[in-house]
Parts: C-alpha cells; structure tokens; sequence
C-alpha cells in the first residue's frame, strides 16, 4: 500500500473543498494512504514575487514535516507542486542556500536533508497506480463526452526541475483522461497559462488569457476543461461565472477537476465528488456515463 | 461600611463600563465599510437583527452553540484537550464560585436554607471548586511559560488575567486555612454563639476544637481528656455543629493551616488573617471593575461571538451589523494564540521580522487601532506588510476558540490599511488572487489604486523606465547591480542571452496586447539584454516585470538554457528590497 503525506496548499481547505474530497474518495479506493500533517504551511509560491529566501524557507518547512515522518508528499496543487519541486531543488544542489535555510529551520528544531520526493497527484495516478491500476476500479466509463484537458504551468514546467513529462507533447493527463472512456482532444492552447497568477493584480490581462483558452478550447468541440490544479480551476470555474456578468460573455465551458472526472467512473457518488460545489453546474457530466 | 462602599463602587464602575464597552461596539468601526454607517443605524440594526433571530427558529442554533461552544467549549476540545481542560477547570471552577460563594446571600441562601460556608456540602464544594481554578491557572502558567507553546505569545493582558485570578484563589485559600486555626476568630464565634459562661465549660469547647477543628489555643496543648473532650462534644453538638463540619473537608484551606500551624498563635495575634480577607475582597473588586477593560472581558464578549457569528454572514445579514460584530469580535479575542499556531505563513516569521504577520497580534494591533487610530510611519508600514502577507486559507477562522470570523475581518480591514500611504509592492503578486475573486465585494472606485500605486513606486524609481529617448552611455555599466542578480546559482544564466527573441515569441502576455512594447515597456528579451548590460532601472522598472504570470514558457523554450522566469523572479526582489530601503 503506497503513503503519502498529502499537501493541501492554502487555496483548496478554503475555496475548492471539492478537490479534497474527490481526491480522497478516488485515492481511498485506489489503496492510496494519505496522511495529513496539520503542521504544514503555505508552499511559498505567493512571496516567491517579494522575498525568494521567505519562498524557499516556506516551502523547505513542509520538506521538513514530511521527512521527519519518512513520507513523500503527495500535492493536488500545482502551484504548490512546482514550489515545493523547486525548493526541494535548491535544497540539494544550493549548499550555501541550504545551511542558511536550515539555520532558520533550527529554530522549530527542524531541518531538511533532502531524503523525500514530492510528486503530483496526477503523477501519482499515473505512475504509481497506473492506467492498468486505474482500470481495475474503474466500473463505468463515459460516451462521446469531449475532455480539454489543461495541463497547468507549474507541474509542467521549467522541466528540469518538475520531471513532470515531456513539456512540449505532455501525454500524462490527456491518458489519464482517456482512460475514464472520455476523449481527450487535441487543442492548441492546451499548454497555456489559465490566467490565474495575474487576477488580483491585473485583472483584465487575467481574463483576457481565461478567455482565449475557453473560445479556443469550446472552438476545438470541448465539453468540458478538465484541470488537476485548484488556481486553474478556481479561474475557469470563479473568475469563469464572474466573467458572464463583467465581460457580458459567456463561452460557458465548465471546469471539472479530474478527481471527480475519475470518481464519477469508479462509481462514487457525486455528492461525494463535491460535483454540486462547482460554481458553474456540471452536473450534466453524468448524461455521458455509461449505463454498463 | 468599607467593604459596600467598595463593592458598590466597584460594581458600578464595572457596569458603566460594560455600557461603555457595548457603546464602542456600536460606535466605532474598522475597515473601509465600517467607515459610512452611522451609530444610529447600527444601533436600531443591531436591535431588529437581535429580535429578528430571537424569534425565528435560529433560536435553535443559538441554544445548541450556547451548550456546546459556550458551557461545553467544544470549539477549544476540538484544538488541544490541555487547553480546554485549563480552561473548563478555570471557567466552571470560577463561575460556581462566583454563584454559590461570592453571591451566596443572593443565590445558594435562598436555595438552602441551612446553607453556611462551613458545612458541608458546600464547604467541600467551595474548595473543590477553588482547586479547580487553581489547577487551570498551573495549566495556564505551565503552557505559557514552561512547555511554551509555539507562537503563544504573552502580554501584558495575558499576565494580569493570570495574576488577578491567582491572587483571588490563593488569598481565599489562605484566609480559609488561616481562619480555621484563628484563635481569635474562634473566640468571637463564642462569644456570639456560643453562649457559655461556665468556665469548665469553655474550656471543654475549645479542647474539642483544638482536638478537631484545628483551633491553635494559647492555653490548651496536645493532651487531652476524653472526659472533657466529651463534654466539649456536647457544647458543640448544642452552639455549633448546625454549622460547622470538620475542617478536613475544607481540603485546601485544611493543607494551609496544617502547614501553618505552629505559627498559628503569632500569624493570628497580627492579624494576617484580617490582611487576607481585605487582600481577598479588594482583588475580587479590582478585578470586578476592571473587567470590562481586561481579557476577562471575553467571558461576555467571547459567548456574543460565538452566538453571533452562528447565525451571521456576509451575504445575508446587514453590512451595519457586520461592521458592530467586527468591532466586537475584537473584545471577543483572548490572546490564544490558537490562529498564528495554525497559520499558513506564520513561518514567514523566521524570515521577516514583523509580528503582525501573525494574526493573534494583528488582533492585537486593531484593538489598539479601532479606539486610536493615528499611525505613526513604522506602524503604518508594519501593519501593511502583515495585513497582507497572507493567502486567505481559513485556517484562522475555522480554528478560532472564540468563534471570530478572521477571514471578513481581514478582507475589509485589509483594505483600509493598502490605501493607506505607502505603496505595498506585495499587492503586485498571488497575495492577490483572493482580493481579485473578491473584487465585486470591494469598492470598485479603490480597487485598483493600491496596484497603481505600487507600480507607480517602481517606476518612479527607474528613470530610464520614464525617458525611452534618453542616450544610454554604455560605459561605465552598473556591476554592481549584474552581482547582485545572482541570488539564485541559475540567475547569473542571463549572461548567455544572444537576444533571438524566443522568450518573448512564446509569452503569452506579450502576445495578448496588440502593441506590447507600449503595454509592457520592455519584453522578457530585452529585460534580459538590459540586466547584460547592467542598465538597472529598464531591468528593474517595466510593467512587464509584474505582468509575468510565471508560466515559464519563456524559460523551457530558451535555447541558450536562460533562467528567464527565474531572474524576472529575481529582478522583482530586487525592486522589492530597493523600495522597502527607501
């Protein structure tokens, strides 16, 4: 039975409880263990702009948490994925950067030597449970349903430090998706910035990228985005039905996120899936289950 | 005489106060929103918000949160059973002392008619209750002090609470364990009820209670006669016993005056015993009117807020109520420290010293702000570096003992302090997402001023930025500048930039504007030409600097293996630390 400590980040406990409890669900029965360090902290991706020291510190702490408990962190953000890759990064080849953050570190009687992994759920899923794995648990399957799958910045790239898949033809998620029975279409903004890291600071520019990705993804016969990252999806979901009423637009082309893409096929209910917490409904997801 | 007239007083002074206290809800305000709502209209809101949930089936949920979060404090259960069980001990010790002891004439005499402090049970239960507070505040000393726990941080408020309720225990449990030995005292209870002129007789009594009552007599030792002890038995079966059980049952005032008997006769002929009781007394009067000014405040404001915040939110009830619960909430906080135990950033602190990163002394600061509201420069940029050094988690909010909603607390008085003076650079990062989802709660007129501003300082800064035709000599270049972009071991990687302009084919904020340059300032190739070349302020000073969503496009399709994103990372610190050094 694989363990893992699983890494919830700032933005999904407060705002996207839905991917907690999807990703539970479906790692659950998937013999995935999770254990919850209540210790943790935010990864430091927000003051990585101001403060890159405070950035590495804040991510190395939960380096920290986990290894003194021998457990791989398991991350369902992004975002706090590639901070957490990139300090875990600096952590071992930055000696200098290391001791002087360990030293901050002492105060709390901790200190990071670099002896654990942090990996994606999405890799997870994929390398350590395996399409075969998944399969195994999967009970239904969906028909004709068109999946645009979003990759997300921050697991993808710089990709020397994320090891993510290949940055330029990712097949990872998009196999992933098709094995729930849903297609995975070809799009030509699939790789690109959800728009998330700007809103709040310029909003306009936030959304302009939301935007293009949601006209180009319903353009290429999506029904769906599917994403794996709460920023992602908190932009095509929140900053998505907000824009209806600023933009006087709607592309409408609801977020799911994968773990209740997953969930639905391997029979789980979707009021355990969170699928009614969406703020745009996709509750007609379940039209395209399979009956077998 | 002495001791109404202090109770009185004392008594008033606290009830003004509480007046006073439920005026400074309704009357000040923080946060920007606070700022146009008059006292009237919070008053006659508060008063249809209150009846309104009274008389409705919210009643329900008040009762239910008043018996698990109020009398069970479930709330405290749910953080840590050490605390909760300190302070159980110290909350229900306290309150049945208070009603059966300190207002026994009022509540325990009417209910019992045979009560008196000396017989059981209520003597027993008074020092139960009494052992009770004290363990709680060994518990309270012990985490504060001993076991320390993380980010528990003391003040002054923190120290009073403690000592006030120290010095009422213990000196209660002196004067009970010096009284009981009080030769003196003994003998005025004689004289008054005894009603013995016998001399034989008298001396029978006081064998008896020196035997076992622990009376230390001047004229009576160890020895004694069954026959008289007999005979004292009697007396006191007859003038005493209707009142007094054995003092064994007074256990802790027992231990005292175990403890203190063989400097019982001289403690008594200086009448230490009358010093405790004023001791005793005047603290309990002390901290009676000071109440409504100290942490002890909580144990009104705290149930308030529980109550209030069970049946309150943003999109339902009225923004006049919302603005007197915030102001309220306030007084309801008691300094646990349980929100910066759990804070996202808290750690930050190891890094940056500023303790209104932590939201416990951000509580601390807007108490003192909401009833004084001049800043002085450092107190201004502290603050506003706290206030918003934070990623909107909840776990403040979800954690607090006291029930406080800290996250709405956050969101309006954020505002009020990033309006404020200087500019706050950390609005131009992923600080901001949460203010962005929010942006139609806030004030669309404000909304954008703080990124402006903040913006506006960098490029104020960066004169070049401003002066696109000015000739660049290009020697001598700032080495200076090229030295300290190379925090990181990859920085310095912009030394292999031969300008084909990958990085900013591939970008996707250059590629949404139609004139980019015009936009943006520079692009992601010609920062990386500039920091080549040393020319600090166009490195420093473009908007395309804080326009970079960070998705690193630039940097995977690098050909020469550039850090592109990382050092447009590195060029904000640096602007960062330029602002804050000015």
């Amino acid at each position: 039975m694989m363990k893992f400590a699983l890494y919830l980040g700032c933005n999904i406990p407060a705002r996207v409880q839905q991917y907690d409890m999807s990703a539970r669900a479906v790692l659950d029965m998937l013999d995935v263990e999770l254990v919850d360090i209540r210790e943790f902290n935010c990864c430091g991706y927000p003051i990585r702009n101001t403060d890159f020291e405070a950035f590495v510190l804040f991510s190395a702490r939960n380096l920290a948490l986990a290894e003194k408990q021998g457990l791989d962190i398991l991350t369902l953000c992004q975002c706090c994925f590639g901070s957490l890759k990139k300090a875990d990064h600096l952590m071992k080849e930055d000696t200098s950067l290391r001791d002087k953050i360990n030293a901050l570190l002492a105060k709390e009687g901790l200190s990071y030597n670099g002896s654990i992994e942090v990996k994606h759920f999405l890799s997870v899923l994929h390398k350590d449970v395996g399409i075969a794995g998944l399969k195994e648990k999967i009970v239904r399957g969906f028909k004709d349903l068109k999946i645009a799958t979003h990759y997300g910045c921050h697991t993808l790239r710089p990709s020397d430090i994320t090891q993510f898949d290949n940055p330029v033809a990712p097949v990872l998620f998009d196999q992933l998706v098709e094995a729930t029975g849903a297609k995975s279409i070809d799009w030509p903004l699939k790789l690109e910035c959800c728009g998330a890291p700007l809103l709040g600071v310029n909003d306009d520019l936030s959304m302009d990228l939301t935007e293009k990705k949601l006209i180009n993804g319903k353009q290429s016969g999506a029904d769906f985005l599917c994403v794996a990252c709460p920023y992602c999806h908190l932009q095509f979901d929140t900053v998505q039905s907000m824009m209806r009423s600023v933009r006087a637009m709607d592309h409408h082309l609801p977020s799911i996120l994968f773990s209740q893409l997953l969930g639905l096929v391997m029979g789980i209910d979707g009021k355990n899936l969170g699928i009614n917490m969406n703020q745009i409904d996709i509750g007609g997801m379940e039209a395209f289950l399979s009956q077998e | 005489m002495f001791y109404d007239i202090t109770l009185y007083v004392c008594l008033a002074i606290s009830g003004i106060g509480l007046l006073y206290k439920i005026f400074t809800w309704l009357h000040r305000g923080i946060g920007m929103k606070a700022a146009n709502i008059t006292t009237s209209t919070r008053i006659i809101a508060a008063i249809k918000g209150i009846l309104r949930t009274v008389f409705s089936a919210q009643i329900l949920t008040l009762i239910k949160v008043f018996i698990l979060d109020v009398l069970f404090q479930a709330r405290i259960l749910k953080e840590d059973f050490l605390r909760w069980l300190m302070h159980m001990f110290i909350f229900w010790g306290f309150m049945l002392l208070l009603l059966m002891h300190a207002m026994d004439g009022i509540i325990t005499q009417p209910l019992f008619p045979e009560y008196a402090s000396t017989l059981n049970p209520f003597m027993f239960l008074r020092d139960l209750f009494g052992f009770l507070v004290i363990i709680g505040i060994g518990i309270a000393v012990y985490r504060r002090f001993i076991l320390k726990v993380p980010r528990l941080k003391t003040n002054a408020i923190d120290h009073y609470a403690i000592i006030i309720l120290a010095v009422i225990m213990l000196s209660g449990i002196f004067l009970e364990g010096l009284k009981i030995t009080s030769y003196s005292r003994y003998q005025e209870m004689v004289d008054e009820y005894g009603g013995i002129d016998d001399e034989k007789e008298l001396e029978a009594l006081e064998t008896l209670w020196v035997a076992e009552f622990e009376v230390a007599s001047p004229r009576i030792r160890k020895t004694f006669d069954e026959e008289i002890l007999e005979m004292g038995r009697d007396l006191h079966q007859m003038s005493c016993a209707s009142c007094h059980s054995r003092p064994k049952w007074a256990f802790t005032g027992f231990a005292v005056a175990k403890i203190f008997k063989p400097f019982a006769l001289a403690l008594d002929r200086a009448n230490i015993r009358v010093f405790l009781w004023h001791i005793h007394f005047l603290a309990c009067f002390l901290g009676l009117a000071y109440l409504p000014f100290s942490k002890m405040f909580h144990i009104f404001a705290t149930p308030v807020s529980l109550l209030a915040n069970s049946v309150m939110n943003r999109e339902t009830s009225d923004p006049a109520n919302i603005a007197t619960k915030q102001v309220m909430e306030l007084d309801a906080c008691t300094h646990c420290c349980t929100c910066s135990l759990r804070c996202s950033v808290a750690v930050a602190l190891n890094k940056i010293d500023n303790v209104n990163i932590l939201p416990s002394e951000k509580m601390v600061f807007l108490k003192a702000y909401a009833a004084d509201k001049n800043l002085d420069d450092n107190a201004l940029k502290a603050i506003q570096e706290g206030i918003y050094l934070c990623t909107n988690c909840d776990r403040c909010t979800v954690v607090c003992p006291s029930g406080i909603n800290l996250r709405d607390l956050w969101l309006d008085v954020r505002e009020d302090f990033i309006q404020k003076g200087y500019p706050v650079l950390m609005t131009l990062s992923p600080f901001s997402f949460f203010r962005g989802l929010n942006k139609r709660d806030l004030d669309s007129e404000y909304y954008r001023q703080p990124l402006d501003q903040a913006q506006m300082a960098v490029a104020e800064k960066c004169e070049l930025i401003n002066k696109p035709d000015k000739v660049v000599p290009l020697t001598p270049m700032n080495t200076e500048f090229k030295e300290k972009v190379g925090l990181s071991s990859q920085a310095d990687t912009y030394t292999y930039c031969f300008s084909c302009e990958n990085c900013t084919t591939v970008c996707p904020v250059v590629e949404n504007f139609e004139n980019p340059q015009e936009s943006l300032d520079l692009l992601p190739h010609q920062i990386m030409r500039s920091v080549g070349l040393g020319l600090t302020d166009l490195a420093l000073g473009s908007k395309m600097l804080w326009n970079c969503l960070t998705c690193y496009q630039c940097q995977e399709h690098c050909p020469q293996g550039v850090k592109v994103t990382d050092i447009l990372y590195e060029l904000k610190n640096l602007a960062v630390k330029e602002i804050r050094v000015a």
